[in-house]
């Protein structure tokens, strides 16, 4: 029975890993280019969603309705003013950019907000349950967040595979000139899939919000784990990135009932792993192209 | 000229007079009275000005030990003012520097602070508070460089024998004042034992100095709670900034632990409760160190944090005046949140004390800048502090004198957070008064 519910929690905990992911992978297979910021990023929207609960007040469910469009806002205008001009700058010079930009938001938020743990209270349903057996729990939230995981990342899949948009960002995955040849403006296209990622992520920052806590630099962390299921499910898939974060959280999990102190290393060992003898990830792409 | 005398003028009034006095009689006139004027020097004129005295300060004010490092800049503030006027000893009036540096909540960093404070900027005296992840490395620098270091804000043990000391053991230039292990499960079992319980301990301890220190079945809490016939469930050490803590709450569910303690770290202790809640566990009493000392966290954990206890070390209803300022405990923690618009924190105190303990010492000493005789004088000191009376003479082991401490649980409050920390248990100091008694808290599941 503890082994089961170590499986069920875990499942639970990588819904979570899988939002905070699947715009990273998203980002990577669109244009190659690994956000190092995108935790950061994520911990952004809890703050803002921090400051309307604060001024505007209610419970603080309502502020995923004013977040989501501002963060799709704030990545679509990263991209054209900052991250396009990066991605002309040769290989390293993106992850420069974005790793200067992980430090910028981290000290910013630390100067403006201190550095306590902060926490959006979402009061009892951040606590309340279902039981589903004799001694296992689930949180109704975790099972909340668990949905949407799915629900984006089947919406996401659904818009890459059914909407002109979707199949401009697909094509611009697969071959970038030739997209751009056939009539697919690759800026508005980049634009496109950071602001689908960024939107993606500040929903992750406010269910960890929620769950947990949050302070300045939680973003690093979350950053390791999304980055740990985007390679454990294979780079650029999104249904390999939600079944990464899966099988991270069970790993972490299941690693934990093992020995607690050793829950997150047997997470990295199995991205390592993963690396080590499947690198293209459990669920294979063909090409790196988003699918 | 007259108005010399007062003690409160502000620092522009300050230099504007220092600088008209200067130029007209030189280093003579320079004698500034203030609170922190000496018997000696009340005639203004008789002072004499003396090189600056460098005090080197080292805190965490950046990274995950933040928190304690918070009430820095205002306590420092609140003192430079005063210690702008310099002290005056032996008839001459020595203006002190305070030099502040960020440990970044890492030991490496606090040693490098520390030793840039002692090579470049050839600070007289080293101050320096807030867990054994800062102390311990500040002092052994000191130590090694012969600089004095008054050390506070980690439990003595963390602090002596953290630092590979015997029992024995007599460090020359290292100082430390704060309460120990011993303090602190006497003050937990005051709380568990007001709670009717099952006498059931669940141990949240991690994998890092603290969480082997509580853990230790020779020195920590198991040899100290099974004595008195209490059992443990300790599901073993785990990583900080763990995500999931599902192992660690079937355990104690299972285990039927009504009683809860450990030392988390606060985002942890935040993601472990929440979860626990969620997974039907929520225990009779629950005492938790480090994490649960900050009114953020109470916060973050929103009506769970109602009747979690915890230690208090210092606090506005403490019944103790400051040496330097006169002020009295809660005068000092509603200055804080005035000037912060922030709720007091407990090491609002003893940063205070810190200063208060130095300039004490210098005073005592009789020299400006002997440090051999500043040592000497440090380990006689006795002195009355905002966080209580200091007496190195009578400490555990030389080099430290301990801090009364009691026990505090949350309750709602009209507080900026909602949540107040109240004193429940002051079994080994009556004179610190209780606000309320230990409850149990709302909602338990075992």
């Amino acid at each position: 029975m503890i082994w089961t519910n170590a499986v069920i929690q875990g499942l639970l905990l990588g819904g979570l890993y899988a939002i905070f992911a699947c715009g990273l992978s998203l980002m990577f297979g669109v244009m190659r280019l690994v956000n190092l910021a995108h935790g950061d990023l994520g911990v952004l929207g809890a703050y803002f969603a921090i400051i309307l609960v604060e001024h505007l007040g209610g419970n603080p469910l309502w502020t995923f309705a004013a977040v989501i469009p501002v963060a799709a806002l704030v990545g679509y205008l990263l991209q054209r003013f900052l991250l396009d001009h990066a991605l002309n700058g040769g290989e390293l010079s993106p992850i420069l950019v974005t790793f200067g930009l992980s430090i910028i938001i981290e000290n910013l938020l630390q100067q403006t907000f201190g550095a306590n743990d902060q926490s959006l209270n979402i009061g009892a349903l951040s606590y309340q349950s279902w039981k589903i057996a004799s001694d296992i729990y689930v949180g109704r939230l975790n099972v909340i967040i668990f949905v949407v995981a799915v629900l984006v990342i089947v919406a996401l899949q659904l818009f890459l595979s059914r909407t002109p948009a979707g199949r401009a960002l697909r094509a611009t995955a697969d071959n970038r000139r030739a997209a751009a040849l056939s009539g697919i403006d690759p800026k508005r296209t980049r634009a496109m899939a950071t602001a689908i990622a960024l939107a993606t992520v500040a929903v992750g920052g406010l269910f960890l919000a929620m769950r947990s806590s949050f302070a300045p630099t939680s973003g690093s962390a979350d950053l390791l784990f999304a980055f740990e299921a985007v390679i454990i499910g294979g780079l650029g898939n999104l249904w390999g990135t939600l079944v990464g974060g899966l099988v991270l959280g069970v790993a972490q999990t299941v690693g934990s009932q093992i020995n607690p102190a050793d829950g997150i290393l047997i997470g990295d060992l199995v991205f390592l792993a993963v690396l080590a003898f499947r690198p293209q990830g459990l669920i294979a792409s063909r090409s790196v192209a988003v699918r | 000229m007259q108005d010399d005398t007062q003690p409160a003028v502000s620092e522009r009034e300050l230099s504007r007079r220092s600088m008209l006095k200067g130029g007209v009689a030189g280093l003579g006139a320079l004698g500034l009275s203030g609170a922190l004027d000496f018997a000696e020097s009340n005639t203004a004129s008789a002072a004499t000005r003396g090189k600056t005295i460098k005090f080197g300060y080292v805190s965490p004010e950046t990274g995950s030990l933040a928190p304690f490092g918070a009430a820095d800049a205002f306590v420092i503030g609140a003192l430079k003012s005063l210690l702008a006027k310099g002290v005056t000893i032996k008839g001459v009036t020595y203006p002190i520097e305070i030099i502040v540096k960020d440990s970044q909540s890492t030991d490496a960093t606090a040693a490098s602070v520390a030793e840039d404070l002692i090579k470049n900027d050839k600070v007289d005296i080293m101050l320096v508070s807030s867990t054994p992840d800062t102390t311990n490395p500040v002092s052994d620098q000191c130590e090694a460089n012969q600089v004095p270091c008054i050390s506070t804000v980690a439990p003595w043990q963390s602090w002596f024998f953290g630092r590979g000391a015997s029992p024995t053991t007599k460090y020359k230039w290292t100082y430390h004042f704060f309460w120990g292990l011993e303090d602190i499960e006497a003050v937990y079992s005051s709380i568990w034992k007001a709670v009717p319980n099952n006498k059931t301990i669940g141990g949240l301890w991690p994998n890092d100095s603290d969480g082997d220190a509580f853990a230790s079945t020779t020195t920590g809490f198991p040899s100290f709670a099974k004595p008195l016939g209490y059992s443990i469930v300790d599901p073993g050490r785990y990583a900080d900034l763990t995500t999931d803590f599902t192992a660690q709450i079937a355990a104690f569910r299972n285990g039927n632990c009504e009683i809860l303690t450990g030392v988390p770290i606060p985002p942890d202790f935040i993601t472990f409760y929440k979860q626990a809640a969620s997974q039907g566990y929520i225990p009779k009493v629950a005492t938790i160190a480090k994490a649960m000392l900050f009114p953020s966290s109470a916060q973050a954990l929103g009506s769970l944090a109602v009747n979690i206890g915890t230690e208090y070390w210092w606090g506005p209803t403490h019944p103790y005046i400051s040496s330097l300022t006169k002020q009295n405990c809660a005068h000092i923690a509603a200055a804080y949140e005035k000037s912060t618009g922030d709720q007091w924190t407990q090491p609002i105190g003893f940063v205070h004390a810190l200063f208060e303990v130095a300039i004490a010492t210098l005073k005592s000493s009789g020299e400006a800048h002997n440090k051999s005789a500043f040592v000497s004088a440090l380990s006689k000191l006795k002195l009355s502090t905002i966080v209580g009376p200091l007496d190195w003479a009578t400490g555990p082991v030389p080099n430290v004198t301990k801090t009364p401490l009691v026990g505090g649980q949350w309750r709602a409050g009209n507080t900026q957070s909602g949540y107040a920390l109240v004193v429940v248990t002051n079994d080994q100091h009556p004179n610190i008064p209780t606000a309320s008694s230990p409850q149990v808290i709302p909602g338990a599941t075992v």
